[in-house]
């Protein structure tokens, strides 16, 4: 029989996101999670007690009778199943973590509980994209590309303009198409090649480096500017270093002061929950909110093929009537 | 025949036996026999069944040793029903026959070392009235060794008693030597007067729990111990009510001695060059400082002084207010003193008039600054107008920061912190 914890332990499984702030270890925000969702599932009431018959020995107080012993049948709980003799029924659950950030980066970070750990690994092998802003600032270069790191030159960037920076974004994303078809494993003049790229179906085999799929200025005010890119397989060192190579492509440097991720798959900085929302009842929503988009998600795609069915049964018995007409 | 017969039950049996308590040599031998005798009258259908599950179950056994000889032959041989019945019926009679033996041979293992433990008090043979059967004491079976205190809670008084105290068993027995401690203490020499002396100082039955949980060997010091620590802490000019609060809010305190008691307190005294009155406050309010090591305490101090720049007096105050202070996580302190200073330009002095905001959590004001700078509200100079000061910054809930410092929503707030 499921206790009360368990039921709300099932409700909980299933994927969700959180808002991971700056300057702290995804572990950090794991663990957090972790402990905030074990002391909501062992705050639920727990099960009374069961009841045991017991044969207890009562001594007679009286001088005379002092061995006269009585045995009484008595029902006595069974302490051994008390709380704090078991301790609390979850003392450890689960929790994964999907694509990391680092320390320095923020933004929406994909966890998982139970058996939603499975479907990590399935959104792992579909290569979805992810969405960042970075905000860069022209003029100093660091050693690590951050704007905490150790400076090692500074330039001047009067000279650029937002015409001469979208020139090079979009030889950066056509470089970068170039590498996905290479990485896609398909024989480039092919019908199904063709197919795949009209659709926008082509992602890289298997592993590959980091590969940009789109790439935008969306703020420009020298020295800083803001960049909004979608990716596959990167790490937030390799966009760091992006921004340091625009920087570089312009004749001057740049360093990277904030990465922000603001989507990852399907995740979307709407869903993602803040640091005071990390408690089992808002997981509990949002794991709750995940399930039944992924419900709609397949529903608007059965709507969607069952139309092209139904038209394409009106075509055949279109054809059919023309067909006994003749 | 007959003999091949015995053997081959005598291997199908020791599989089958697995589970049954280890039987000495001798004792097989005689059951062998005894099974040869009593399956004269099917021999040949048994023996020529036999061999054959015995053929399944030697392919078998590399991954299964413990499954029982009838579960083999019931999950391998259901094609012949009727033959597996026979077998089913065989083992059983095996299995009671076995049984019958180790009763009917009167010098078995199990049965003397039954006679040693009896011998101290009655003699198998002698007839005893009804009385005395009702009278002894029939022990109840708790297990020699075990993980887990789970195993005597039933068993034993003093842990029940504990169990309704409401102290936590399960994470003493994490512990180390804890758990047989316990075990070993009887409730009423031992655990019952050390409890009736928490309360003679005036702890509360709820805190019970509580101190146990924490410190299990309050239970094994002497009661004079006890009386000599709060005789010291009641000359030093604490108040039984002091006392009371201190022991159920520090529940090592009591364990340790009056030199080094004394030594504690002495270190607070001088190194604050604080007065005996606002020692005892501190002391008073973080019982906590007189159990644990001085060393980081030391640090703090350190770094109070020559990293962030305090003066002496300046210390003084903050500790005065915040004892906290002196056990806190030195990086933590770091980290928030930097941004105070560095990021929001708050001056020493302000920081010393609310020392709160060095206990409070570093990524809370982080936010909270953030969201006022980008209302453009970031004041904390009380010079100047709108000045908010640092104590409203920290320690309002959330709601009450935004509509009233902030004077925006909650979920505004929300937005804002997902764009950092």
């Amino acid at each position: 029989m499921a206790t009360p914890a368990i039921r709300m332990f099932r409700r909980l499984e299933g994927l969700f996101c959180v808002y991971k702030p700056p300057g702290v270890h995804w572990k950090l925000v794991r663990d957090t999670v972790q402990t905030n969702l074990l002391k909501g599932l062992n705050d639920t009431p727990s099960q009374p007690l069961p009841h045991e018959v017991r044969f207890l020995v009562q001594s007679s107080s009286d001088g005379e009778a002092a061995k006269a012993v009585t045995v009484s049948a008595a029902s006595v709980p069974v302490l051994s199943k008390h709380p704090l003799v078991t301790g609390p029924e979850f003392q450890d659950i689960r929790v994964g973590v999907g694509h990391r950030l680092d320390v320095f980066s923020s933004g929406v970070l994909v966890l998982a509980v139970g058996n939603g750990n499975k479907k990590l690994n399935d959104l792992h092998s579909t290569q979805v994209t992810r969405e960042y802003m970075l905000e860069g600032e022209f003029g100093t270069a660091t050693r690590d590309f951050s704007h905490t790191g150790p400076v090692v030159e500074r330039s001047t960037y009067d000279h650029i303009t937002q015409d001469k920076l979208e020139r090079v974004l979009a030889m950066l994303e056509g470089v970068n198409q170039k590498a996905m078809l290479t990485y896609s494993k398909v024989d480039l003049r092919s019908q199904e090649a063709y197919e795949m790229a009209v659709h926008g179906l082509l992602a890289p085999e298997g592993k590959s480096p980091p590969i940009i799929t789109g790439l935008r200025c969306i703020r420009f005010q020298p020295p800083n500017f803001t960049l909004e890119v979608q990716c596959l397989n990167e790490t937030q060192k390799y966009l760091c270093k992006l921004v340091h190579e625009i920087g570089l492509e312009l004749r001057s440097t740049a360093v990277c002061n904030a990465v922000r991720r603001t989507r990852d798959g399907f995740f979307t900085l709407q869903d993602a929950l803040t640091r005071h929302h990390w408690t089992a009842a808002d997981i509990m929503q949002a794991v709750q909110q995940y399930h039944s988009a992924k419900r709609e998600r397949k529903h608007s795609q059965s709507l969607i093929s069952a139309p092209l069915q139904t038209s394409e049964g009106n075509m055949a018995a279109a054809q059919e009537k023309e067909r006994s007409k003749k | 025949m007959a003999s091949t017969c015995a053997q081959l039950c005598l291997r199908c049996r020791i599989p089958l036996c697995s589970k049954a308590v280890t039987r000495s040599l001798q004792n097989c031998t005689q059951a062998q026999h005894y099974n040869t005798v009593s399956k004269v009258p099917t021999k040949i259908r048994g023996g020529l069944f036999v061999r054959g599950s015995h053929i399944t179950l030697q392919a078998r056994r590399g991954w299964k040793q413990q499954m029982c000889y009838y579960d083999v032959t019931a999950k391998y041989l259901t094609t012949e029903a009727q033959e597996n019945k026979f077998t089913n019926e065989l083992s059983r009679r095996d299995v009671a026959s076995l049984m019958a033996t180790g009763d009917a041979v009167p010098l078995t293992e199990n049965q003397t070392s039954l006679d040693l433990d009896a011998a101290g008090e009655f003699s198998a043979l002698e007839e005893i009235s009804d009385e005395e059967a009702v009278s002894i004491f029939v022990s109840s079976d708790i297990p020699p060794v075990s993980i887990s205190l789970r195993d005597y809670v039933d068993k034993s008084e003093t842990l029940s008693k504990l169990v309704q105290l409401g102290v936590s068993l399960w994470k003493l027995e994490k512990r180390a030597n804890v758990g047989s401690m316990l075990l070993r203490l009887d409730f009423n020499t031992d655990v019952a007067p050390r409890l009736m002396f928490l309360k003679g100082i005036g702890v509360e039955d709820s805190r019970l729990g509580y101190i146990i949980s924490h410190n299990p060997f309050i239970l094994t010091e002497t009661l004079e111990n006890l009386q000599t620590r709060v005789n010291y802490l009641k000359s030093k000019k604490f108040s039984s009510e002091t006392v009371a609060s201190m022991v159920s809010r520090a529940p090592y305190l009591l364990n340790f001695s009056v030199k080094r008691l004394d030594n504690r307190l002495g270190f607070y005294q001088d190194q604050l060059s604080l007065s005996a009155a606002n020692t005892r406050n501190v002391v008073a309010r973080l019982p906590r400082l007189l159990c644990g090591s001085l060393e980081p305490v030391k640090e703090n101090l350190k770094m109070c002084e020559i990293e962030f720049g305090f003066k002496k007096n300046e210390v003084q105050h903050i500790v005065k207010a915040v004892p906290k202070v002196l056990t806190a996580n030195k990086r933590k302190l770091i980290q928030i003193f930097d941004f105070l200073h560095n990021t929001m330009k708050v001056p020493h002095y302000l920081i010393t008039k609310f020392p709160q905001v060095l206990n409070s959590k570093y990524l809370r004001i982080k936010e909270r600054h953030m969201f006022l700078e980008y209302l453009g509200k970031a004041q904390y100079d009380p010079a100047l107008p709108n000045y908010i000061s640092l104590d409203r910054l920290v320690s309002l809930p959330d709601e009450i920061f935004c509509t009233e410092v902030a004077l925006a929503t909650v979920e505004d707030f929300c937005l804002f912190q997902k764009t950092l």
